[in-house]
């Protein structure tokens, strides 16, 4: 009976969707206040009942409930509780869920704040986030139903994908779920304001907040994955430039280029086509990523589903929004005026080559991901893009915006004399210069161009993103303090140093090392020894196994007790191993057991790691930089404030500058 | 600026940045696209000599030989027509099994065994890389089984 009310429920989002995506608009176009008033009671409405059907399949599960086929498939009853919950969204029909569901906690908070704007704009928001909601529901109800029947009811489950059965996972799809479809948002602002024809610095300030939120969310999601792949598959990477992975960074990308020019169009109303162009980009290569996970064309330990319907659906959803949009940006693209210009050495300049060298460094990964697809799909043979290709396709356009990133942060807007910053950033670029030049080799006895240019890069965005913070607190105490967005940006800007530290130290000087040895055996790796100890059985919830124990030793002192192990699930029968990780903020140690060699020895695999928590420690600073500035003052007071205050000729205060 | 050098300065590094962009790609493509090779292909002598490719088909039943104690393993992957001796020195992933598909990338030597740097294999019981599908079933077909 349950299964049956959760699929009511995610008729009746349908429902309320069609009507969210309709009567809004044309009461907008008509003027008629009463359809327009349908927006936010349909967005509540949809949430509640998305809502429901989330809870009613996470019963299911809690229950153990076989007869739900999604629940057969992807639960057992010797599971964990807590990953009974996370499996709600381990599969891909249940993901679909969640994804309907937080879409409509987006809408309900648009909706929320929207009283702030214009109503004819907040009704075409809300109507454009309808028609998202229509087309994703429609495709759950049609091609991926979880609350399909099962006849007869499985005895037990099949199990969730033990990779799946980690901490992190239960975190990791949530976190990237609101991100993904957080980008709707924007798309929805860019194209009401499209809609509206008021295409004035208004929704851009409007959407930013919004905008950073998803961002903020994209961030956290993507390095969970990463940190997730890094511990849990064992083989000590953090990034493969897999497809999937690809997925979610491309919009990721794009959003923080649309953050910047967001920013230029608020502050300046210039640069407005390439908000408008970034906010429709963002959204539909999230949309991309969707359909590159779910429709089977690539395969990987994300891909669960491959079923070409499926696939063709969503590339079609694609078509219908992502062109609808384009079309509609054509038409009104002569609206689009810039307000103002700007000199050569000024903040905007800056802006725009953040942005062209993004959206270059976006379109080298989107390259990489689909070329193999069409080359196979034209009959030219089957190849894969390795991570060489997308490592220096990356890398590239990256290292000019990170050392252009120290400076563009303390030009002004409009113009400025190049000697002023000069003046100011002089003595950090020298300092940084030299640091990074002789560190490396100090430190580790052997560096390269690549590692040497990497660090420099990294130290000289950290020293130039802390300069404004620490002068504010020493030298400059007559000058009013930093507001939370200048504190965001300083934050976020040293997250992408510390990133950039960790990503080239870890890249360089990581020792990594199999092994066939065995108990009482020493190996070395680094700077550390290895005593292999003893080997012992051990027995899990719902795995048994075989645990190792090494004594890590440096310089003969012991520094720690290591116990990776192999574990059998017991209901796949699928052995993983489970790495034994002594983690530090200079240095990570892995062990990882492989198999029996026979003889009496065993497969190890040793990795030193240097720097590789300042990785997920930058991207955590880079979120926490974006909870700042999405929090500042001015997106808490009414919005429409500044914009009367402005179109009265008043000045705008100096401190909101960001 | 006035907008319009402004708009055709915007242009010009556009197009400066895409040209850059496509010159390195298309280099770095040449140099880092592995094409895949069944092993009926490598027997019809399509494969290059050390050069680096990928090879897929499924790890034959009891195949895989080591020296009890040693890291390096022997296996031969086949797509039922043909097959190829693998040699490989490193730690085996965790989901390898003969009789399962997997996909290897390495350069083939001038006696005909392949060196791998690196094996695939499956994520999960019922997966099965497209490629290697592919290359079984056109096997079996060729062998007439």
């Amino acid at each position: 009976m349950m299964p049956e009310l959760g699929q009511l429920a995610l008729v009746l989002v349908l429902c309320l969707g069609l009507v969210q995506a309709t009567l809004p608009l044309a009461g907008a176009a008509l003027g008629r206040a009463e359809w327009m008033a349908l927006a936010r009671p349909t967005a509540a409405g949809q949430f509640v009942f998305a809502a429901l059907a989330f809870g009613i399949l996470a019963h299911a599960f809690l229950t153990n409930d076989f007869s739900v086929q999604y629940v057969a498939l992807n639960s057992n009853t010797e599971l964990p509780t807590f990953y009974k919950f996370a499996a709600v969204w381990g599969g891909h029909e249940g993901s679909l869920l969640f994804w309907i569901t937080v879409l409509a906690i987006w809408t309900l908070a648009v909706a929320w704040s929207a009283r702030a704007y214009p109503p004819e704009f907040t009704s075409r928001v809300l109507a454009v986030l309808g028609i998202v909601s229509v087309g994703v529901t429609s495709f759950t109800l049609l091609t991926s139903n979880p609350f399909l029947r099962l006849t007869p009811p499985a005895f037990d489950g099949n199990d969730l994908n033990p990779l799946l059965q980690d901490p992190a996972m239960v975190l990791h799809p949530p976190m990237l779920y609101i991100g993904y479809v957080g980008t709707s948002v924007p798309f929805a602002f860019a194209v009401a304001a499209l809609l509206t024809g008021r295409l004035n610095r208004d929704w851009a300030r409007w959407a930013r907040p919004w905008t950073i939120v998803a961002w903020l969310f994209l961030t956290l999601g993507i390095a969970l994955g990463s940190w997730w792949a890094y511990y849990e598959l064992g083989w000590g990477g953090w990034w493969f430039w897999d497809p999937v992975e690809n997925a979610s960074f491309m919009p990721w990308l794009i959003g923080t280029a649309l953050i910047h020019s967001l920013a230029v169009t608020e502050r300046r109303g210039i640069f407005k086509s390439w908000s408008v162009l970034l906010a429709i980009a963002a959204f539909s290569l999230s949309l991309l990523g969707t359909f590159l996970v779910r429709s089977g064309v690539l395969v990987s330990v994300h891909a669960f589903a491959s079923d070409p319907t499926r696939g063709l659906y969503i590339l079609m959803l694609l078509a219908v929004i992502s062109g609808g949009a384009l079309m509609l940006y054509a038409l009104r693209a002569r609206y689009l005026e810039a307000e103002g210009g700007f000199k050569l050495v000024s903040r905007e300049s800056f802006l725009l080559a953040n942005n062209i060298l993004l959206v270059i460094a976006t379109g080298a990964v989107l390259f990489g991901t689909l070329y193999p697809m069409v080359h196979d799909a034209l009959g030219l043979g089957v190849i894969s893009v390795g991570p060489p290709y997308f490592n220096l396709m990356f890398v590239l356009p990256m290292l000019p915006l990170v050392l252009l990133l120290g400076i563009g942060m303390h030009a002004v807007w409009k113009s400025m004399a190049a000697a002023v910053l000069w003046k100011r950033l002089k003595w950090l670029a020298v300092g940084a210069l030299v640091a990074g030049g002789a560190l490396p080799w100090v430190l580790f006895g052997t560096t390269s161009i690549m590692t040497m240019l990497g660090v420099i890069a990294g130290l000289w965005v950290c020293a130039a993103s802390l300069l404004d913070p620490v002068r504010r607190y020493t030298v400059a105490r007559h000058l009013p303090p930093l507001t939370r967005a200048q504190w965001g940006m300083a934050l976020a800007h040293l997250g992408v140093g510390l990133f950039v530290l960790g990503a080239t130290v870890t890249s360089a000087y990581t020792v990594e090392r199999d092994f066939s040895t065995r108990p009482g055996e020493t190996l070395r790796a680094g700077d550390y020894e290895f005593v292999f100890v003893g080997l012992r059985e051990v027995a899990g919830p719902n795995y048994d196994g075989i645990e190792a124990e090494f004594e890590l030793r440096r310089d003969g002192e012991l520094v720690a007790t290591m116990r990776p192990q192999q574990r059998t699930y017991r209901v796949q029968q699928q052995t993983l191993p489970e790495a034994a990780i002594l983690s530090g903020l200079h240095r990570d140690v892995l062990v990882t057991l492989g198999e029996s060699l026979g003889a009496g020895a065993w497969s190890v695999r040793l990795q030193v790691k240097p720097l590789v928590r300042f990785i997920w420690l930058g991207a955590v600073v880079m979120a926490l930089g974006g909870l700042l500035a999405a929090t500042d003052r001015r997106y808490r007071q009414p919005v429409r404030e500044p914009a009367r205050a402005k179109a009265a000729g008043a000045p705008v205060p100096a401190e909101q500058r960001s | 600026m006035r907008p319009r050098r402004q708009r055709m300065l915007f242009i010009g590094l556009v197009l400066v940045g895409m040209t850059a962009a496509a010159g390195f790609a298309y280099r770095a493509f040449q140099e880092n696209a592995a094409y895949f090779f069944s092993p009926a292909e490598i027997a019809a002598g399509k494969a290059p000599l050390e050069r680096p490719f990928r090879l897929g088909g499924m790890v034959v039943q009891d195949s895989l030989r080591r020296e009890p104690g040693s890291l390096a393993v022997e296996f031969v992957v086949t797509d039922f027509a043909h097959t190829v001796p693998v040699l490989y020195e490193r730690m085996l992933p965790p989901l390898f099994e003969e009789g399962q598909g997997v996909v290897a990338r390495g350069r083939l030597r001038a006696d005909g065994v392949f060196v791998a740097e690196e094996v695939l294999a499956k994520h999960d019981e019922t997966y099965m890389p497209p490629e290697v599908a592919e290359a079984l079933a056109r096997g079996k077909e060729a062998s007439g089984q």
